[in-house]
């Protein structure tokens, strides 16, 4: 049920984020259906009628307690289920060969490849704005910084979001488990332009994606934009099942 | 006992005060009643200006680009249709008077300056110059904050949050005056919230009535005083962020601008640290209203009284130590995130407990429908569901999908509008009797109520599912981005849930003047409450009781006591013992 809410994930880890959704979705829909079915029977039952009197009591120490610890050890368990995958995504980036610098500025996604000699810093980097080409079933490590204000870079179906603050080189990965065209928003307010932010990522099979590195990440300096977007545009027609 | 505690209050010198001019009792008062009153009429105010705002919001987001209506007299160029940046000020106007102007005015200003010294028996509070001076510096805050839509440039745009550097270089936003206003304003409400949480906290520990042990006081006092004692300590953090934040703008200092050697993320550990305390101090006044209007309306004992005191102590001391989980994806280390989802599960333990203790309250009541009553069971559900919802966001890998989208959105307005506001509507109805000394209109209290549930769910509920789908809070036009498309229909439907819950607050307005000029004039306990309020004279002459203060004899929720046939014993209400040597 409400599977529709999210949007399809296609990352690794995104199947471990909707389990736990899920989970608290159930957990506080059943609270809720509880609490509420209670509120609304103790307004019928108990309501004002003539010649009954309230009953008189200041509580009830073994419902205290009761109430105390079922709701504390639920959300103890929570936790407990939370900690292992929140450092899973955040905590260790799994080791890869394929590195890709995102900037965050206004109001672009700046995607920088080191190259063929895998270096940044290097003649033959290769940066493109707003669009991001990445093999699926492989871990693609994103290094995050901002140029002038905190952006986010959100992958709403990736389930990957993380700020990319100005002075700060922060370590994100993923990994995208089916071909397809995905959108990344910026996801903090980051001025006038803030709408709109956002950059396509474009999902390729192993085949098309080292096919399209060969075409775009040559060490023959940088390709030009018009070029770029042509490849792109092949690569999104390939790019569909 | 008595008798000492009596002298300690000379009669006499309170007894001969003499009639206070115009100015006196009505403007530069020291009365805390006219005090409370005074920011309950500002918070109203300055509501009907934030609920404006969320309406252009609102319009923006489900007709993106098209003239919103009225809004020709101020944009004569763009026909009403609003720019990016007109946006982006709008919703950050929007929160900022909404939770500085209205919330914290209506709650803490209010009813706290109204309730706390009527409740715990004292004559004002212990320091009523300084009162008033909170109240005046709180207008010239508002003042301050108004004037920012009136320089160029437009008013503050970098959200309510104002996360540097965004909101620390003027360029980045191309907002000048508007922010240093923010900033100028937001500082000098720090320093009326200061004299008013002083105040607050030196009367309920010096000034309670004899025999009225802490232990006796009505939970609402409980709430009150636990919320000062958080605005002492927290909003003091906010007045210093803002005033760094204006010297980096204007001084040329660098505390958040990595290029002079700042730190973007000083900024939001600061905020958050006030922030969260912030949350509970806009809720806290609401949990302890609905606490006081259930047991009058259930004609019950409140149930587990020490649980829900103790439970508001450990939701203000746990309050510190969650701000965290607003930062689980801010670049802040990971590892530290851990500790903050630990401490931002536990505090929903004491949220669980008092919403409990409220449905223990109900239990074998003899429940009476009032308007105040209404209102306040209207904010037990929404709570419920507004603490609920908070459990997704306090799971952290959840929280890095739901973080920065509507489903937030939803979250906080379910906890401030379903929470603050209702408690808000409930209390107003509930002692407007003694505030203004008439009843406010029945029949016009349930339409009220009845629209405002109604279209307040409409409006507030499709925000979680249209952040579930994934739309970011804070964008301009949803429909820049292909995968929100399919749910643009929701976006229509919250507009028009807004604008109804709008049109309905007319109801309010109009049932609140027309009740103050003319309503049924009201008994000194309409409602057969036992509180200490509902002895004194309604409204409560200046200095609230006759010659002796009045003496505490028991629990102030004594209702349907076998020891007494009436189904309600004032706390003033001797013991039957005591009733005996007596005679």
């Amino acid at each position: 049920m409400l599977n529709w809410w999210l949007p399809e994930n296609v990352a690794t880890y995104g199947a471990g984020i909707d389990w736990m959704f899920h989970l608290i979705y159930w957990i506080t829909g059943i609270t809720f259906v509880l609490v509420s079915g209670a509120l609304l029977a103790f307004l019928w039952v108990y309501r004002d009628r003539p010649g009954r009197r309230a009953r008189y009591t200041h509580g009830n120490s073994s419902l205290e307690i009761a109430w105390t610890v079922v709701p504390a050890a639920i959300l103890v368990a929570l936790t407990l289920l939370s900690v292992p995958m929140w450092s899973a995504i955040k905590l260790n980036v799994p080791p890869t060969d394929l590195v890709i610098n995102v900037t965050g500025k206004q109001f672009n996604w700046e995607v920088t490849y080191p190259g063929p000699d895998g270096k940044f810093g290097t003649d033959d980097d290769k940066t493109m704005l707003d669009e991001m080409h990445v093999p699926i079933n492989k871990v693609v490590r994103i290094n995050l910084r901002g140029r002038d204000v905190i952006h986010s870079f959100f992958v709403p179906q990736f389930r990957f979001k993380q700020d990319a603050v100005p002075g700060r080189d922060i370590a994100q990965w993923f990994e995208v488990t089916k071909p397809g065209k995905y959108e990344a928003p910026c996801a903090e307010l980051c001025g006038i332009g803030h709408s709109g932010m956002k950059a396509w990522i474009y999902a390729h099979t192993p085949a098309d994606y080292a096919k399209w590195a060969a075409e775009n990440l040559k060490a023959a300096g940088p390709a030009s934009s018009s070029q770029t977007v042509a490849a792109a545009a092949t690569m999104e027609g390939k790019a569909k099942p | 006992m008595s008798a000492s505690s009596v002298a300690a209050h000379p009669p006499t010198a309170h007894a001969e005060h003499h009639e206070l001019g115009f100015w006196r009792t009505y403007v530069f008062s020291t009365d805390h009643k006219m005090i409370g009153r005074q920011f309950l009429f500002l918070g109203l105010i300055m509501m009907i200006l934030g609920g404006l705002l969320a309406l252009v919001v609102r319009w923006q987001l489900a007709w993106p680009e098209t003239a919103v209506p009225g809004l020709k007299l101020f944009l004569p160029d763009t026909g009403g249709a609003i720019d990016p940046g007109q946006y982006n000020m709008a919703f950050t106007m929007h929160a900022t008077i909404m939770i500085f102007f209205v919330i914290m005015p209506i709650l803490a200003g209010g009813f706290g300056n109204f309730l706390i010294p009527l409740m715990i028996g004292a004559r004002d509070m212990a320091f009523p110059l300084l009162n008033m001076l909170s109240f005046w510096v709180a207008l010239g805050a508002g003042v301050l904050m108004l004037a920012g839509f009136f320089v160029e440039g437009g008013h503050a745009a970098a959200g309510w949050t104002s996360y540097a550097p965004l909101s620390s270089v003027p360029a980045y936003t191309g907002t000048n005056w508007g922010q240093n206003l923010w900033c100028i304003s937001l500082f000098v409400l720090g320093v009326s919230s200061m004299m008013g949480s002083i105040n607050y906290i030196t009367t309920v520990i010096n000034m309670r009535a004899p025999g009225m042990t802490m232990f006796r006081m009505p939970l609402v006092v409980w709430s009150l005083f636990i919320t000062a004692i958080l605005l002492l300590l927290a909003l003091p953090v906010l007045t210093s962020a803002v005033a760094m934040l204006l010297f980096d703008r204007t001084l040329g200092t660098s505390w958040f601008l990595p290029s002079g050697g700042g730190e973007p993320l000083l900024w939001q550990h600061l905020f958050w640290y006030f922030g969260h305390p912030e949350v509970y101090i806009l809720i806290l006044p609401a949990m302890g209203i609905a606490s006081e209007i259930l047991p009058v309306f259930s004609r019950k004992p409140v149930f587990g009284y020490h649980a829900m005191a103790f439970s508001m102590i450990a939701i203000a001391f746990l309050s510190w130590v969650v701000y965290g989980h607003h930062m689980f994806v801010s670049g802040m280390n990971p590892a530290l995130g851990l500790s903050f989802m630990i401490t931002t599960m536990i505090i929903a333990v004491p949220s669980a407990i008092k919403t409990f203790n409220w449905l223990g309250t109900l239990w074998g009541g003899r429940i009476q429908f009032t308007v105040p009553m209404l209102n306040a069971l209207a904010f037990v559900s929404m709570f419920v569901i507004g603490g609920l919802s908070g459990i997704f966001m306090a799971s952290a890998p959840v929280d890095i999908y739901i973080q920065d989208t509507y489903f937030i959105v939803a979250h906080i307005h379910y906890v401030v509008f379903g929470g603050s506001i209702f408690g808000a509507f409930a209390g107003i109805s509930y002692w407007f009797p003694k505030m203004f000394g008439r009843m406010m209109n029945n029949p016009l209290g349930h339409l009220h109520f009845w629209l405002t549930f109604v279209f307040f769910n409409l409006t507030f509920f499709p925000m979680h599912i249209i952040g579930v789908g994934g739309q970011m809070r804070r964008i301009y036009n949803p429909l820049q981005y292909e995968f929100l498309k399919d749910q643009q229909h929701w976006n229509v439907i919250i507009t028009m849930g807004a604008i109804a819950l709008g049109l309905s607050q007319i109801v309010f307005a109009v049932n609140f003047v027309w009740s103050i000029l003319a309503g049924r004039r009201a008994p000194i306990n309409p409602w057969n409450a036992t509180t200490l309020e509902w002895t004194a004279p309604s409204p409560p002459p200046h200095l609230n009781w006759g010659p002796t203060l009045p003496t505490v004899y028991r629990g102030p929720y004594e209702y349907s006591a076998p020891e007494s046939k009436a189904d309600f014993l004032p706390q003033t209400e001797p013991l039957a013992r005591a009733r005996a040597g007596r005679h």
